[in-house]
């Protein structure tokens, strides 16, 4: 009922300004509620959902969480086994790569590469991607041609590949593994973005704007963006699940952040050497991102559920 | 007639914008191309440095240097290697078989694991086997593929002494001599079938590993393709005749079911041959993939270029393929 009145209340012109932020609060809250309510039915994504906020909070707080340094070598403490194997203590409790350095940490402090390589590219991706999937698909014509050729031809090359060979071009660094994803990745927001306006834009509401003289700026970002929003919450979610890997595949060729600094993909490769002895030093690291991206896979199936229900197979 | 025209001419901007991006690799490097190559030898003049820029053609004119890096590439003049000191047609030539073997491996091992478990799931909906089908799918596309190589090698090689975790063939197997250079068809063709039991064994493990997320998205396309078909009227009717389950799901199910599978699994080339890289170092497997990547932490440039442009392509003609096929399958487009 509640969500009744607060449409009706839309179309009193004469409200004051705490009225609105009132009743848009209000909207914000009850959508909220809705969305959760749908998104909890799938246990799945709620334990999904659960896996990243942990990895979140573990590589935001992980000088707290972890008594041990990421990067010192501890020469007393050289390759010693995780806490439930024979020789493991709680010291330790993932055990110690051959510089006696302790996975746990390692791995906890190698989230935050990962987690922000994730969430920045997909970001930065979404942005450009919505926009450009916004003016091609609403203007069509020319504009569009141009933009599908180059997502055409992006589309041709491998991912990785393109990746590997642009940060060897740019050069390591953080900042250049951003670019070097970056220029790929806006592709799919704007490929998803592109045919919701092409049904969007053939919709009545759009049709209402533009007869009480919108313009074509106003009813691309106000009219036809809030409600082709849902899906592209739903793939950018997905996304963040590929350039994870893709970033772990790069630190895994030698291509990452630079050591010492802990990446989930560097560690595995280190700890490749000793693979016949010392499993755990690139097993574990390995695990951290199946971890993590399995559980922004299930989130964004639950999203997408909850969402969007015309995206499900 | 007129449709695979037009298919073909779609791919022409595509191959121009691929020239210009290979092209563009070697300016993109922030400073001077030569100066970092040749800075990884070590100390060098001024002389030779202008010697370099003028044997790549770097002191010419920009748009003349992409007219005649396009040229060379289509003359199958490819540049020479600046760390090998070989034409890089040679360097490429010598690595692709085994690249092609590993690949084409790797298709069959995801659609033998794929689509028999994807129709197993569609037919038995909602079954515990159908959610733990999805489930492992999913962990399938989340894996990392180096740590699913290394697990297996860790199980499979070190623990269980069972396959081979490396290389083409055992040292001490001696190789058929090379026809086609995949080691599979030169062994048969020359009747050496312990040849060809040692590259199949070898070939295992690293086909398992590249093909694993295609195997776990052509299962996904797979049910959904057949839950899809399952209730068409046709398959009804088929039931209705008295035609055996068995029947009714492989002959008239599945048949239709195939072309978005074909579709599904020609778009996600590019993934399956972006794993090449990974799968080829984990494995020493001396493919394209490994000299990619040797190539770009030498900054051989002619090679990096030519060897992405060389993948590119592949997609490209693949694509293309499978929408030919797809014109001939399935005959409401052909018309």
């Amino acid at each position: 009922m509640d969500k009744y009145l607060a449409r009706a209340e839309e179309f009193v012109i004469t409200e004051t300004l705490q009225q609105k932020l009132l009743r848009v609060l209000r909207r914000t809250v009850s959508n909220i509620q809705e969305f959760w309510r749908l998104y909890r039915k799938n246990h799945l994504a709620v334990i999904g959902g659960a896996i990243v906020l942990a990895f979140i909070l573990l590589a935001i707080f992980a000088p707290w969480v972890t008594p041990h340094d990421p990067v010192t070598p501890n020469f007393r403490a050289i390759r010693k086994p995780p806490v439930w194997m024979k020789g493991g203590s709680w010291t330790h409790p993932l055990g110690t790569d051959h510089l006696g350095r302790d996975i746990w940490t390692r791995i906890i402090y190698g989230a935050r590469v990962s987690l922000f390589i994730g969430f920045v590219v997909v970001g930065f991706a979404t942005v450009i991607g919505v926009t450009l999937g916004l003016i091609s698909g609403y203007y069509g014509g020319k504009i569009d041609a141009v933009i599908q050729r180059v997502i055409d031809t992006l589309l041709a090359f491998p991912y990785l590949i393109l990746a590997t060979a642009l940060v060897g071009v740019l050069g390591p660094g953080l900042r250049n593994i951003v670019l070097a994803l970056l220029y790929k990745e806006w592709i799919y927001p704007c490929r998803v973005v592109r045919s919701e306006v092409l049904v969007a834009k053939e919709q009545e509401y759009v049709e209402a704007a533009r007869t009480v003289g919108a313009g074509n700026r106003h009813i691309m970002f106000r009219e036809i963006l809030p409600n082709v929003l849902a899906s592209t919450v739903v793939v950018s979610t997905l996304r963040v699940g590929s350039v994870i890997l893709m970033e772990a595949s790069l630190s895994f060729l030698g291509l990452g952040v630079e050591p010492p600094t802990p990446a989930w993909g560097s560690m595995v490769a280190e700890g490749r050497r000793f693979i016949n002895t010392e499993w755990w030093v690139s097993t574990l690291p390995g695990l951290a991102i199946l971890l993590t991206v399995l559980g922004i896979n299930l989130m964004g199936e639950g999203l997408r559920d909850a969402l969007d229900p015309k995206l499900r197979e | 007639m007129d449709k695979i025209l037009q298919r073909l001419l779609h791919t022409i901007p595509v191959l121009i914008g691929i020239s210009l991006i290979v092209f563009s690799l070697m300016h993109l490097t922030p400073g001077d191309p030569v100066e970092i190559m040749l800075g990884e030898v070590g100390y060098v003049s001024q002389e030779d440095i202008e010697l370099m820029r003028a044997e790549l053609g770097l002191d010419r004119p920009l748009i003349e240097q992409y007219f005649s890096f396009v040229a060379g590439i289509l003359r199958g003049d490819w540049g020479t290697s600046l760390r090998a000191r070989v034409p890089v047609k040679a360097l490429i030539l010598e690595r692709l078989p085994a690249t092609i073997e590993l690949t084409i491996a790797a298709i069959v091992v995801s659609l033998i694991i794929g689509i028999p478990a994807g129709v197993l799931s569609a037919v038995r909906r909602y079954s515990w086997l159908d959610k733990l089908g999805t489930l492992v799918a999913l962990v399938g596309i989340s894996m990392p593929q180096f740590w699913l190589g290394l697990t297996l090698i860790l199980v499979f090689s070190v623990g269980l002494h069972l396959l081979p975790g490396g290389v083409r063939l055992a040292f001490d197997i001696p190789a058929p001599p090379t026809v086609t250079g995949l080691l599979l068809v030169d062994s048969i063709l020359a009747g050496n079938w312990t040849a060809f039991w040692g590259t199949m064994r070898h070939l295992a493990l690293p086909a398992l590993t590249l093909g694993a997320p295609m195997s776990a998205l052509t299962m996904r396309v797979t049910r959904s393709s057949m839950l899809e078909v399952i209730r068409q009227d046709y398959v009804t009717f088929a039931r209705a005749k008295g035609v055996k389950e068995m029947a009714v799901v492989i002959k008239h199910a599945l048949r239709n079911a195939l072309i978005p599978i074909v579709t599904v699994v020609a778009l996600n080339m590019g993934s399956l041959l972006g794993g090449n890289m990974i799968v080829e170092r984990i494995f020493s497997w001396p493919g394209l993939g490994q000299l990619v990547v040797d190539s770009i932490r030498t900054y051989d440039y002619p090679v990096v270029q030519v060897s992405v442009m060389i993948y590119a392509l592949t997609y490209v003609a693949m694509n293309l393929i499978a929408d030919l096929l797809y014109m001939r399958l399935n005959p409401r487009v052909r018309i």
